[in-house]
């Protein structure tokens, strides 16, 4: 009923619209076409000069409203990404300026040089002089942007410091899994032909290195102040690791792993007083569309203090035994398997 | 060369008069060969996918605005996809990626540049038609089928294409990722072939015609831009559009007969796939060569019919004739040097991604020189705002809006942050689909008359006019906020996500003026059709008072165009406001006392 009654005031207002439009036909025929178009003209151009000014204020309203939820106030939560803002806030300063004269001149010579039957216009097809200007000046600006966006991006894509931890991300329809090193420092070698149950990211465990590597899902649990470089890699279709906290994204492709590395500021906790949200949660976000549950390809990252990473780090599994819990030692001494290993 | 085109001209003439008693409803309005009524079919059908793509949108904002709520009419309309009232995530996703493949290609491309390159080409160089009409009438009827194996895409079982309009696989690949990846995809794929066949057909066409059939007098430094900018169109699309074929049909292959091309390493529903060695990566490479260039095909026309307009209504020259040109030649050559610019955070070779950004960032300086000769060529006018006008001074603020967004994101250390999230959609969406509708717009305004010998409701016009430009600022303005809060694009549903869920009430909003502004366009639609049939008669040849060719044809031109010789052309297409005189038409003879001005 609701939706009959909105399509039946929509097919009355065109109506009334359609009607008032023949009607201004008619009007212009009898006020003589010519009187009726210097008229729309004047119009047109005031509106014009409105839609400028409202524009203006439209847009500082909008930053008002809306500044506030974007990442700015919070600062970037990597060290890395704070080169990025900075080069965001240098864009915005360039860009904005050149938006801000532009739209003026057009909004404000539409309305300047409306027609008017005391002007001729001005016979001016061309300058060198000025499109030279203008064809500098761009093209300078543009330089600087292009030096310290390189700068920063060969920074961010570079290796990573040498002291960096290195957690395995594995996208797959719709979820996220974390395989961490173990004491060994190395992951495991993995070949998707081994997926198979509960070896459900096909890890070889012919290789010692896989013998100690840790496991996780849906959370990813990273120290705070030590660089993490993520080697990034999808089981099925192309995601891609949104952590917009920290400025970085990087896709996960089958068969081609990437990787991203980034140094973390604030733990959780400490977002959760920056923000003054306590819900504040570091968000993975799937940012490669990826099928029917594309938006609910949800993980998280906690950041914590070393000492919390290290002892949460020692309360997990080997993947080994989970795959085979026959193995898996009587006592808790989980975090050594090569140690169970060898006493096969 | 210009003399042969006349007599080439002269001899199409001749078969004109012989045909002209023998046309057939069926040879005048369907299999017509006629350049202006392929136009107009060109024209009409892209309306009628603008329609269907532009109500997608709708839906699919509804589901943006109102995730929490129930509308049991959309479950009478798609059935099965909105359960219960509730667009299901499978069905928002197939709307998604029609709407991009609707709008992008069947509206923007060929409902653009097949519209008003077969229009106006022949009309503005002065010639009878096309150089091969026959071909041209192909690239409608090609287009046609495109369009009903899309459209028939639609009602499949497991729903229409569904990865996206970029189709990246391994999500189109294989059905068991998703269920628009079914046959869905196969119709999508082969649609997409016919799409570009035609595109090809018409973009061969519209070159040659250019570069042959000019009349007398009209050398290449005389066209109006509007040709120019189509020229150029053409040359993207018939270097650039083979190699999407070539990337649709490998893919057509992974799908069907087991190949590799796009496939590796890849478990899916449990089952490990036996394709080695293929690259996902490649496809988006392949896909790119096109979807760069593909912007700039849609942006073009709309740039060379919006500097045309401005000019006439400002009475003025355009100002930088020659930079004009040169810098749509820039932008042409650097738009096939850009395209892994789409591609930085696909572990792309950083110092491979330098050159790009470098590259992306060049095509910021002929795009200025363009924003600056325009704003100069409104300067000291005396501008009449016609509806065409004003779509066209609309086209220059878009434009300049969206265009500045592209300095964010060209550059890969931002681009990091701001690659598919909402930032992205206000971008493109601002810079190249409301700019190129707003050209789009102003072209069909401007040429209206010459097409149907008809005026549209100046009112309606006007409302249409001030309801978009309003609108797309509002529905476009406030995503970047959203963007640069790293809201991701192409969710279903932001309300489970603590980083996203604030962004809610803005949403809405969007979604509230998108059916505001969906709802002006059906006025445009309606002032349209109606208009055709009921519209005011045009009584003069050259309603605007404008220089081009096209206006020295009779108020409703025959096939053939001019009934006599075909006018010879003295000067450009920019002589207004010379030596005292509004403006003086091309086929206008040089006088003795006539300044020379560089």
């Amino acid at each position: 009923m609701k939706e009959f009654l909105l399509i039946a005031l929509g097919v009355l207002v065109f109506a009334v619209i359609f009607q008032i439009a023949k009607a201004s036909e008619y009007v212009s025929v009898m006020k003589g076409e010519e009187n009726t178009r210097k008229q729309n003209n004047k119009i047109n151009a005031f509106l014009l000069m409105g839609l400028l000014v409202f524009g203006l204020i439209g847009a500082w309203y909008c930053n008002d409203l809306y500044y506030g939820k974007t990442l700015f106030p919070q600062g970037s939560a990597s060290v890395e990404g704070e080169q990025i803002d900075t080069m965001l806030w240098i864009t915005i300063a360039v860009t904005g300026l050149v938006f801000v004269v532009t739209q003026v001149l057009l909004f404000w010579f539409a309305y300047k040089y409306q027609e008017s039957d005391n002007r001729k216009a001005f016979y001016f097809s061309h300058s060198t002089k000025l499109e030279l200007i203008w064809t500098t000046i761009p093209a300078i600006v543009l330089a600087v942007l292009v030096v310290f966006g390189l700068k920063a991006w060969f920074k961010i894509t570079g290796d990573p410091p040498k002291n960096a931890i290195v957690v395995e991300v594995t996208g797959h329809q719709f979820a996220w899994e974390f395989r961490y090193t173990g004491p060994d420092k190395i992951l495991g070698r993995k070949d998707y032909r081994l997926t198979k149950g509960v070896n459900s990211l096909g890890v070889d465990f012919n290789d010692p290195a896989s013998l100690d590597d840790i496991h996780v899902s849906g959370t990813m649990h990273i120290p705070v102040g030590v660089p993490v470089k993520m080697v990034i890699n999808s089981q099925d279709v192309i995601h891609s690791v949104g952590i917009p906290h920290f400025r970085m994204k990087m896709d996960a492709v089958p068969g081609i792993p990437t990787t991203q590395w980034f140094t973390p500021k604030y733990t959780t906790a400490e977002m959760k007083t920056r923000t003054g949200n306590p819900n504040f949660t570091f968000e993975i976000s799937c940012d490669q569309m990826c099928g029917a549950g594309h938006f609910s390809m949800r993980g998280v990252i906690i950041v914590e203090t070393m000492e919390e990473y290290k002892k949460w780090l020692s309360e997990q599994k080997a993947e080994y035994f989970s795959v085979f819990p026959e193995k898996a030692p009587a006592t808790a001494d989980t975090t050594a398997p090569k140690k169970a290993v060898a006493a096969l | 060369m210009s003399s042969v085109a006349t007599l080439q001209g002269a001899g199409v003439h001749d078969a004109h008069h012989e045909h002209h008693h023998h046309e057939t409803f069926i040879t005048k309005y369907v299999f017509s060969q006629d350049h202006k009524m392929i136009a107009r079919q060109f024209l009409i059908t892209g309306i009628i996918w603008a329609i269907i793509g532009g109500f997608f949108s709708v839906i699919f904002r509804l589901q943006l605005g109102y995730p929490e709520s129930t509308f049991p009419w959309l479950e009478d309309l798609l059935g099965h996809w909105a359960k219960g009232g509730k667009l299901q995530p499978e069905f928002y996703y197939a709307l998604v990626t029609m709407h991009g493949t609707i709008l992008v290609f069947f509206v923007l491309t060929a409902g653009l540049s097949g519209t008003f390159a077969n229009f106006l080409i022949p009309l503005q160089i002065g010639a009878r038609d096309m150089a091969s009409p026959m071909l041209n009438m192909l690239s409608y009827w090609f287009f046609f089928l495109a369009s009903i194996i899309m459209f028939s895409s639609l009602f499949v079982q497991t729903g229409p294409a569904s990865g996206g309009w970029t189709v990246y696989p391994p999500l189109s690949a294989l059905g068991d990722a998703s269920s628009g990846s079914k046959i869905g995809m196969d119709l999508w794929l082969v649609s997409m072939a016919m799409f570009i066949v035609s595109s090809l057909l018409g973009g061969l066409n519209y070159i040659t015609t250019i570069l042959n059939m000019r009349t007398k007098g009209m050398s290449m430094t005389r066209l109006p831009l509007t040709i120019w900018a189509l020229f150029f169109t053409a040359v993207l699309g018939v270097l650039s559009f083979p190699v999407l074929l070539s990337g649709a049909i490998l893919l057509l292959f992974d799908r069907n007969l087991g190949t590799s091309f796009f496939l590796s390493d890849i478990v899916i529903a449990g089952k490990i796939l036996p394709n080695e060695g293929g690259s996902p990566i490649l496809f988006q490479h392949l896909f790119w060569f096109l979807g760069h260039p593909e912007v700039y095909i849609i942006l073009l026309p709309a740039m060379g019919m919006s500097s045309e307009i401005l000019a006439t209504n400002a009475r003025k020259p355009i100002f930088g004739y020659m930079a004009m040109v040169g810098s749509m030649f820039a932008i042409a050559i650097l738009a096939f040097l850009v395209w892994a610019h789409h591609m930085f955070v696909t572990g792309l070779n950083p110092f491979l991604g330098s050159f790009f950004v470098l590259l992306t960032l060049l095509i910021a300086v002929p795009s200025a020189i363009k924003v600056f000769n325009w704003l100069t060529t409104l300067w000291r006018g005396n501008i009449r705002f016609t509806p065409g006008m004003l779509f066209a001074i609309g086209f220059v603020s878009m434009f300049i809006s969206g265009g500045l967004t592209g300095i964010f994101l060209g550059n890969s250390a931002l681009d990091l942050h701001l690659h598919d999230t909402y930032f992205v959609v206000a971008h493109f969406h601002i810079v190249m689909g409301v700019a190129s509708f707003f050209g789009m717009f102003a072209g069909v305004y401007h040429w209206f008359p010459k097409m149907f010998g008809r005026h549209l409701n100046n009112t309606m016009a006007y409302i249409h006019f001030w309801i978009s430009i309003v609108g797309a600022y509002l529905i476009f303005w406030p995503m970047h906020y959203e963007g640069l809060a790293g809201m991701p694009r192409r969710y279903y549903d932001y309300s489970n996500w603590e980083s996203f869920k604030m962004f809610g009430g803005l949403n809405q909003f969007i979604s509230l003026v998108a059916m505001v502004v969906f709802a002006a366009q059906l006025l445009f639609v309606f002032n349209f059709f109606y208009s055709i049939f009921k519209g005011r008669r045009v009584t003069s040849t050259n309603p605007w008072g404008s220089n081009t060719l096209e206006w020295t044809t009779p108020i409703k031109p025959g096939h053939g165009n001019w009934p006599g010789e075909i006018p010879e052309v003295y000067r450009g297409a920019y002589d207004y406001a010379k030596d005292g005189k509004e403006f003086i038409p091309q086929n206008v003879p040089v006088g003795d006392d006539e300044t020379t001005h560089g």
